[in-house]
Order: C-alpha cells, then sequence, then structure tokens
C-alpha cells in the first residue's frame, strides 16, 4: 500500500493558516484575535505593502513580547498614513520623533528601560528605506555599533515614497523614480550604486540579521519571533512593494513581492554574528522579466523598445544572488 | 482636560476613518462550480463532500456524498470517473483520486452500517419503476426519501441489473453491491423481482401515479458473420450473465472476443479467469479509437489478454477464424485491406453492444422512439405524461452513474409532476477554471495509487483486481482537493488585507468583509487560492 504521511494540509506553510491546523500551529495573522497592532482607517494606499508588513511584523512581536512593546517610527509613510493629527492608527506604544533619528531614538528608549529595570519590555524601532539606509543610517550604525538592545526592521519599498517617490539608496538599478527619469541611455536608476544594508547590518556583527517579504508570512513571523528572542541589535530588511511607487496594480502587492524572491532579485535570508546561515529557496523559478513586467517603473524597460540589454543585467544580479545565498534546492534533495 | 502644549483635539482612533468611501470594487465571496461536480453525470458535490473528510468527519462527507449517489463502494469501483478528467490539480501535479476516496467512504459505510436518514412523510404517491438495474434502483432512492411509496420490478432473481449481470465480480465484488443495494431496501422501498413486465398499460392500471421505466438495454447486438454450422458463437453479455449465475459456459482453451468496449475488455478478464489459455481482443480500429475504457484495456493486457487492433471478422469456421486486416483511412475510419490472416479459435464471443427490448412497449404509440431508444423531455418524461424514463433505454451515456444522475433526476421531477409543481433545478454558478486559482499556495503533493493485485496472480480468480485505500491515504487524497471555486478557510484573505478589513466568523462560517474599511484594493482576491473570492464594481 503506498501510503502518505498525514501531515499534508493543502496549503502546507504557505498561505496564511488553515482549518486543518491545530491551532498552536497556527500563525500569529490566522488568529482572530491577533493585536491588529496597525488598525483599519488608516490613509495607506490601496494595497499598500507598507501597511501590511508592519502589522505582520509588530502583531508578531507582540506575540512574543507578551504585549509589552515600544515601537519607534522614522518620518515616511508608515508615520504619516497612520497618524494624521489627532487621529491613530496604532493599537500598540508608538513614538514618532524625525525622519532621521529612529535608530537613536529607540537607543535611548532602550537604554531608559534598563535603568528603570524594566527589560521585560522591549523596544522595535522602524522606519522606510530612505529613513534607514539614507538619513538615519549614522544613527542605525552607531545602534549596531553599540549592540543596543533593539530590533530595528527596515519596510523596504525602494524609494522616498512619501513625499512623492523619490530615489533612495536602496532603488534597484533601472527603476524610474521621480529623480531617476526613464531617460537617456541608461534610462532610471544608474547600475552599480546604492546601499545594500542587509550585509552592512552584517559587517557589523550585529547578533542578528534576516530579510523577508510580504509574500511570505510564516517566514516573517518566524523571523521576529526568533529575533525577539534576542538581545542587543538585531535587524530585520522587509521588502515591501508599493503600488503607488512602483507603478503595480494594488491587487498585485503580495504577488510581485513573491516574484521578486521566486527570481532571485531579492534574496530572503538570515544571518547571525555576519555569516548568513540560512536562506529560503526558490520553490518555482520565474525570469526577472515575469517580476519587472508587472510595475510601470520597468516599463520603459518593455517599450517603446525592449532593452535586453539592461534585463539581462538584471537578469545576472538575480543570478549572482542564486550563487551566493543558495537560493536553489540542491538537485538530488 | 488640559491638553499639553499645542495639543488642541482629543486622540481618536483612525477606526472614526471610513476609508470605504474611496472604493470603486468590491472583493465579493462567490460559491462557483468546481469542474469535478459540473462532469459528474450524478451530479455529486464532490469538493463538497471531499472538504468534510479532509477533517476526518467521514459519516458526513458520507451523508453529503449520499444526498446525491445511494452507492459510494460501487461508484468507487465501476465510475470511470469523468470529475478526475477534468479535476484542476491535474495541471498542477496530478488529478485528485475522488473516486478512491469515494470508495474508502462507501466501503467504511458499509464496515460501520451508516444508515439513510428516515424518508420525509409519506406523499400519498404511490410510483411503478420498472428495472432494478442502477438507473431504477437510483430513482427509487430518491423517490423513496421524498416520502413516496415505491414499488420496482425487476424480471431477474436480484436486483442489481448490469451491476451484477454484466460487471463481472473480480472489479464490483457482490458483497458491496449487496449491502448497498439492501439499504435501498430497508428505507421501504418494495422489490417485486422475477416479475417480467411484458405490458406496460396493465402495469400501469395497477393503480400507480407515475412510473419510471429504466429496462436497460439487455440485448446482445448480433453481426451477421458467414459461419459455417459447428462454429461456437456466443454473445457477450449472456456470457457473463451464465457466468453470473453458476453456469459458465463452455468458451475452449482459445476464445476471441469480436469488439472494442468495455464489455469485450470483460468477457476477455473473465475467458482468462475460467481457464482460457488465450484470451484475444478482435477490434476493427485502434487501441485510441476503442471506446473502452483505456485503464481496463491496461489490466486486462497486465493479465495477459491478447489484442488484435485494426481487424475483423471475415468468416468463423470450428476452430478457426478468417481475420481481415484493417487500416485507418484519411478520416480515421477503418477500411478493408483484402489482407487476411487465419485465427485459431474454440470459441467466438460477440461483444458489438447492447439494444433496448422494447417489446412490453409495444401498444403505447404516444411513446416517441428513435433509433431503439426512448425520447424523453429535459424532465426525464416520455411522450406520455406521467411515465418517465432513464438509463440505458434511452439516449445517453452508457454508464452506471450516468443511469443513477438519470434516476436522480427523473425522481426530482416524478416528484415535483406528482405535486403539480414544477421542479426548478437550483440555478448552476459559473464553472471555474484552472487560471482562477492561485496554486502557488498549494504544498506539492503527488497523487496516492491503488494498490492492484499482481496481473499473473489476479488473472486465475475473481478476486477484487482493485484495493481501496488505508484511512491515511484517503485523508491524504480528500487533502490534496484545491475547493475549486469554494472557499476552505485557509486564512489568506483575512491576513492579507492591509486594512484589516476582512472579518474572520469563525469555523465553517468563513469571512466577511467590512465595508467600512475595504479599499478595494483586491489582494484578497489575487490571493485566494480556491478563487471564491471575485471583484464586482460598485454601483456608482
Ligand atoms: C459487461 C458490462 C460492463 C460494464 N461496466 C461498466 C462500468 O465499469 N462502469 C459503468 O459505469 N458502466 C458499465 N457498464 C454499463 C452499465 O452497466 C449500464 O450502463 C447500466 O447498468 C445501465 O443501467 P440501467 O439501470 O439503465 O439498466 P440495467 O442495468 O440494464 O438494468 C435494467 C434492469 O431492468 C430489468 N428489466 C429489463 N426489462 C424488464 C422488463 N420488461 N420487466 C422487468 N424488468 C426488466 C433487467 O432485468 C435489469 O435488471 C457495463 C455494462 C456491461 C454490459
Ligand atoms: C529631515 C527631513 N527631511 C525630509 C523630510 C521629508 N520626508 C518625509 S517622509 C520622506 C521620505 C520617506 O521615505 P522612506 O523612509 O523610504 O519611507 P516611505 O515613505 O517610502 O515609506 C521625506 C523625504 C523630513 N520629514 N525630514
Ligand atoms: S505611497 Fe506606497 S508606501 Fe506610501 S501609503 Fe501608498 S502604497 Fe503605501
Ligand atoms: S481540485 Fe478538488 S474541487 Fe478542484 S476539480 Fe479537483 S476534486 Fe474538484
Ligand atoms: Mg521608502
Amino acid at each position: 500500500m503506498t501510503t502518505a504521511p498525514i501531515k499534508f494540509y493543502q496549503v502546507g506553510s504557505y498561505a496564511i493558516g488553515n482549518r486543518l491546523l491545530p491551532s498552536a500551529a497556527g500563525s500569529v495573522q490566522s488568529d482572530a484575535d491577533r493585536t491588529n497592532a496597525l488598525t483599519s482607517g488608516h490613509r495607506a494606499c490601496q494595497g499598500c505593502g507598507e501597511a501590511l508588513g508592519a502589522r505582520y511584523a509588530l502583531d508578531a512581536a507582540m506575540r512574543v513580547a507578551n504585549n509589552k512593546v515600544i515601537t519607534v517610527n522614522a518620518t515616511g509613510c508608515l508615520e504619516v498614513f497612520s497618524t494624521p493629527y489627532p487621529e491613530t492608527s496604532w493599537r500598540i506604544a508608538w513614538l514618532h520623533s524625525l525622519f532621521g533619528n529612529a535608530p537613536a531614538v529607540a537607543t535611548g528608549i532602550a537604554a531608559a528601560l534598563k535603568a528603570k529595570g524594566r527589560t521585560d519590555i522591549r523596544v522595535v524601532g522602524q522606519g522606510g528605506d530612505g529613513a534607514t539606509v539614507d538619513i538615519g543610517f549614522g544613527a542605525l550604525s552607531g545602534m549596531f555599533e553599540r549592540n543596543d538592545d533593539v530590533l530595528y526592521i527596515c519596510y523596504d519599498n525602494e524609494a522616498y515614497m512619501n513625499t512623492g517617490v523619490q530615489r533612495s539608496g536602496a532603488t534597484p538599478p533601472a527603476a524610474r523614480t521621480s529623480t531617476t527619469q526613464a531617460v537617456g541611455e541608461a534610462p532610471g536608476n544608474v547600475f552599480g550604486q546604492g546601499k545594500n544594508l542587509p550585509r552592512i547590518a552584517m559587517a557589523h556583527e550585529i547578533p542578528y540579521v534576516a530579510t523577508a517579504t510580504v509574500a511570505d508570512l510564516r517566514d516573517l513571523e518566524n523571523k521576529v519571533e526568533k529575533a525577539m528572542q534576542m538581545r542587543g541589535a538585531r535587524y530585520l530588511h522587509v521588502l515591501v512593494p508599493c503600488p503607488l511607487g512602483w507603478g503595480s496594480q494594488s491587487c498585485d502587492t503580495v504577488k510581485i513581492a513573491r516574484l521578486a524572491t521566486e527570481s532571485g532579485l531579492f534574496p530572503v535570508f538570515e544571518a547571525e554574528r555576519g555569516e548568513v546561515t540560512a536562506s529560503k529557496k526558490i520553490r518555482r523559478q520565474v525570469p526577472v522579466e515575469e517580476y519587472l513586467k508587472l510595475q510601470a517603473r520597468y516599463g520603459h524597460l518593455f517599450s517603446p523598445k525592449r532593452r535586453d540589454d539592461v534585463i539581462d543585467h538584471l537578469q545576472a544580479m538575480a543570478d549572482r544572488n542564486i550563487v551566493r545565498y543558495d537560493l536553489l534546492e540542491s538537485a538530488g534533495e | 482636560m488640559k491638553k499639553p502644549y499645542a495639543i488642541t483635539l482629543d486622540v481618536e482612533s483612525s477606526l472614526a476613518n471610513h476609508t470605504g468611501s474611496w472604493r470603486v470594487e468590491r472583493p465579493q465571496y462567490v460559491n462557483l462550480m468546481p469542474p469535478c461536480n459540473n462532469a459528474c453525470p450524478a451530479g455529486e458535490n464532490i469538493q463538497n463532500w471531499l472538504y468534510i473528510a479532509e477533517d476526518g468527519s467521514y459519516e458526513a462527507a458520507w451523508q453529503a456524498l449520499i444526498q446525491e449517489n445511494p452507492f459510494p463502494a460501487i461508484m468507487g469501483r465501476v465510475c470511470y470517473h469523468p470529475c478526475q478528467d477534468v479535476c484542476s490539480r491535474a495541471k498542477l501535479d496530478e488529478a485528485v483520486g475522488i473516486n478512491s476516496v469515494e470508495r474508502f467512504l462507501g466501503d467504511l459505510a458499509i464496515a460501520k452500517g451508516w444508515k439513510i436518514p428516515a424518508p420525509e412523510h409519506a406523499s400519498g404517491f404511490r410510483v411503478l419503476i420498472i428495472g432494478a438495474g442502477p438507473t431504477g434502483l437510483s430513482a427509487a432512492y430518491h423517490l423513496r426519501r421524498l416520502g413516496h411509496d415505491v414499488t420496482i420490478r425487476d424480471a431477474a432473481k436480484v436486483a442489481g441489473g448490469m451491476m451484477r449481470f454484466g460487471i463481472p465480480k473480480y472489479r464490483l465484488p457482490r458483497n458491496i453491491l449487496n449491502a448497498e443495494i439492501a439499504r435501498i431496501q430497508e428505507m421501504g422501498v418494495h422489490f417485486q423481482l422475477e416479475h417480467h413486465v411484458d405490458n406496460l398499460q396493465d402495469a400501469i392500471d395497477d393503480g400507480f401515479d407515475a412510473v419510471f421505466l429504466a429496462v436497460g438495454a439487455q440485448i446482445g447486438k448480433r453481426a451477421y458473420i458467414p459461419a459455417c454450422e459447428a462454429a461456437r458463437i456466443l454473445d457477450a453479455v449472456s456470457v457473463l450473465r451464465d457466468v453470473e449465475d453458476g453456469q459458465a459456459p463452455l468458451l475452449g482453451r482459445r476464445v476471441v472476443v469480436y469488439g472494442g468496449g468495455n464489455t469485450a475488455v470483460d468477457v476477455a478478464r473473465t475467458a482468462k479467469r475460467l481457464g482460457a489459455e488465450e484470451a484475444i481482443i478482435v477490434y476493427r480500429r485502434t487501441r485510441e479509437k476503442a471506446p473502452a475504457d483505456d485503464g481496463e484495456i491496461q489490466e486486462a493486457i497486465e493479465e495477459g489478454v491478447l489484442m488484435k487492433w485494426l481487424a475483423t471478422v471475415k468468416h468463423a469456421e470450428e476452430g478457426t477464424l478468417k481475420i481481415e486486416k484493417m487500416a485507418l483511412d484519411a478520416n480515421g475510419f477503418p477500411q478493408p485491406t483484402g489482407e487476411f490472416e487465419e485465427l485459431e479459435a474454440d470459441s467466438l464471443v460477440l461483444a458489438l453492444g447492447q439494444e433496448v427490448d422494447l417489446s412490453l412497449l409495444s401498444n403505447m404509440t404516444d411513446l416517441q422512439i428513435v433509433d431503439g431508444t426512448v425520447q424523453v423531455d429535459s424532465r426525464m418524461m416520455t411522450g406520455r405524461a406521467g411515465i418517465f424514463a432513464g438509463g440505458d433505454m434511452v439516449p445517453a451515456d452508457r454508464t452506471v452513474t450516468t443511469g443513477v444522475g438519470h434516476g436522480k433526476k427523473a425522481a426530482r421531477n416524478i416528484d415535483a409532476w406528482l405535486r403539480k409543481g414544477e421542479f426548478t433545478k437550483a440555478e448552476t454558478p459559473e464553472v471555474i477554471e484552472y487560471e482562477k486559482l492561485n496554486p502557488w499556495y498549494y504544498s506539492d503533493a503527488p497523487h496516492a495509487m491503488r494498490d492492484r493485485l499482481e496481473g499473473a496472480r489476479r488473472a486465475t480468480n475473481f478476486d477484487e483486481v482493485v484495493k481501496g485505500l488505508d484511512e491515511e491515504t484517503a485523508l491524504y487524497e480528500a487533502r490534496r482537493c484545491m475547493s475549486c471555486g469554494n472557499c476552505f478557510e485557509c486564512d489568506n484573505c483575512f491576513g492579507v488585507c492591509p486594512d484589516n478589513a476582512v472579518i474572520k466568523l469563525g469555523p465553517g462560517l468563513g469571512f466577511e468583509i467590512n465595508l467600512d474599511y475595504c479599499k478595494g484594493c483586491g489582494i484578497c482576491v489575487t490571493e485566494c487560492p480556491s478563487g471564491s473570492i471575485i471583484m464586482v464594481p460598485e454601483k456608482s
């Protein structure tokens, strides 16, 4: 008799939940009583990946920390759309100071809690890619260097969205932004520049660095859980597609994040003390084109003239990630 | 309250801000028609009973199944499962083994003695059914559940029709057949066996309010084959019937079966089991064009049955046959080639299809007969009000499952007709295509195979060839179903909404959209694995 192990729950861990799973094995997001750290009524665009990513991450952090979390937010969409005076969408302790100082404020709060003997209360700093890789970078590097007890989460939508889609140090090559127009010989953002913050964080040899996307909730929640169980400086970099800035359909936010990882353009991995310890394997590999063509910011690669040279260049970047982070299931496994 | 510097307003929750007003389209939960259900000739809600079985609620799943079809254990053995041919999971890896799960549920029901729910209260109407094959039995079952007093007459000593006198027991063990028929008997259906109806008018005059004809197609078709006196020529249905009656005919050492349908295959396999050294199927077209189920041809080959495709029998002598080779023409029709060969054969069994014996209708001129079958309308009613017909005797696919479907349909229409109403079938929703699913979310899970007896071993006895699934494997197989077009509570919509605008109602209750906050982004629609949410425009 051919028998299969009974563990098969139709959707495994790919879907948010599953009625057949014991509730203890369910994700935080499948729980009807999740915190909803960022609740309804916020003013993010339709299909905003950042709003989704923030709720995923903070709800998970709240579960691990027994609801004792203080969040420090840098300026950016997440802050602006959640707190138009006098309203707030936050259902957790939340604080905003400036665009560039969130890591420093978080450090200060962690220090104060330590002084008060309240290390049971955990600190999460968060901001967009502009706040993180550009303007707040010095403060963040200091936070890493001192190994302050903060989990810092970057919601990377690859540009300064809140002020009208300007290029950031995290904007990928060839992408059109309002400051890297699709004109000239090399349209869009230039190749060879920008900052890879997960690798920079690893260079600080902090306890934990990880990347994640809104397309794999279980992975994201596991990483938040793992990070929250550690002390010291921890960094989580979450890819959050932005329909407005990327020129994508609002319904495709999660799909685009999935294609980013399945193409290899956005490697999902974990590192401890500067060494990569694990990477999420590609399940159904796709050419980068599948990812690019859903986004108007890459529209100039397909019309009026198809730019195979540029597409190939981006594919080469994906291929490099695949080798570098060992993203393919090795044969025979 | 005194406010801090520069603060003039009280803090409020953003819940005051109804972002639902931004919306131009809204997500809507739907129940669409899964391809499997759409293809089932008995109209089973396959997706639904698989869903119920998935958490181990086998009895509830069985109850849901028998709302449409009283014979899960029989189906799980003889149905050609057109559902699996269209199962969307085949586009991902392999079709769900629907038929094997059905058999598992059917066998479990027999083992546990699960009961059919008591009939509705007596309607006072009496219905006569002629023929206790699958079609008549299905009608009896459904009419009885609807509260009617049902009498079923059959010429044979035992009920079952071709399920008993055609399909051999190595495919359908008789204890299984008997158990599922016995359940119908226990419902209070009156069985009048060994009761050949020669004249329908007389039967109607016995005081019935409606009649359902389900006499099948009993007469083996003969083809004119020049033969010498001593040539031994038999017809397939008679051979199978005699085997069932325990009077297996002498077929000899080498048996040639002429025909390419399931009956031909069954006779050849039966001949092997009766001890023939060689059983050869001769068919004028190719294997691809043969009407027999390919799986059964395969099983026959495994048992050592030989196949002679593209050949016709020209002449039968004692001990030999003259065979002419055929060739397909440009249109795919077989044409004679003028090339002949001799084939040793102790007997020739004709399996060229069956015809309906219409003699009981001889004086009923208002029943329309075309090409030897009785014509019925969309209600299964014949030209005479109150007389319905179905199964092999009307123009349709000749399968057990089609018969069961006809029986159900006729029963529901007879019920409506008796109660002077019009039976209106619930509107069928649109069929959901594979392209509307998001298959990313389904775990990789190849199809679990059913074990079979070894070909050589099984060809010597009438033991059942195909084995059932154990519980673990049946459950696994049920859980491979992607629940096409119907929510299976994976929580994706509840999770992926950036606006917390999906309300989780609890197990079995599904979800609801909170229209106060839904901005209409449509992520839930894209990420729903089963395609159970659609976007509809907001009325402006
Ligand atoms: C060898 C063989 C194998 C088959 N294998 C399969 C299979 O694997 N799967 C599948 O789906 N289908 C199969 N079929 C087809 C299937 O058996 C028939 O389509 C089905 O049984 C038709 O059901 P029915 O109720 O319309 O007629 P039947 O099953 O033929 O039943 C008709 C009944 O009416 C009775 N009857 C006839 N005339 C009178 C009368 N005047 N008075 C009283 N009673 C009468 C007969 O005794 C019989 O019991 C097979 C058929 C054959 C011959
Ligand atoms: C010192 C300072 N400079 C500029 C701004 C204007 N500003 C507000 S949000 C923002 C961009 C934020 O981009 P990012 O951090 O990537 O977050 P996103 O909006 O993309 O989520 C800018 C430039 C500011 N608030 N403070
Ligand atoms: S601009 Fe982008 S990041 Fe900002 S709210 Fe809209 S979708 Fe979200
Ligand atoms: S996957 Fe399930 S619902 Fe879809 S066609 Fe197959 S059996 Fe039916
Ligand atoms: Mg940004």
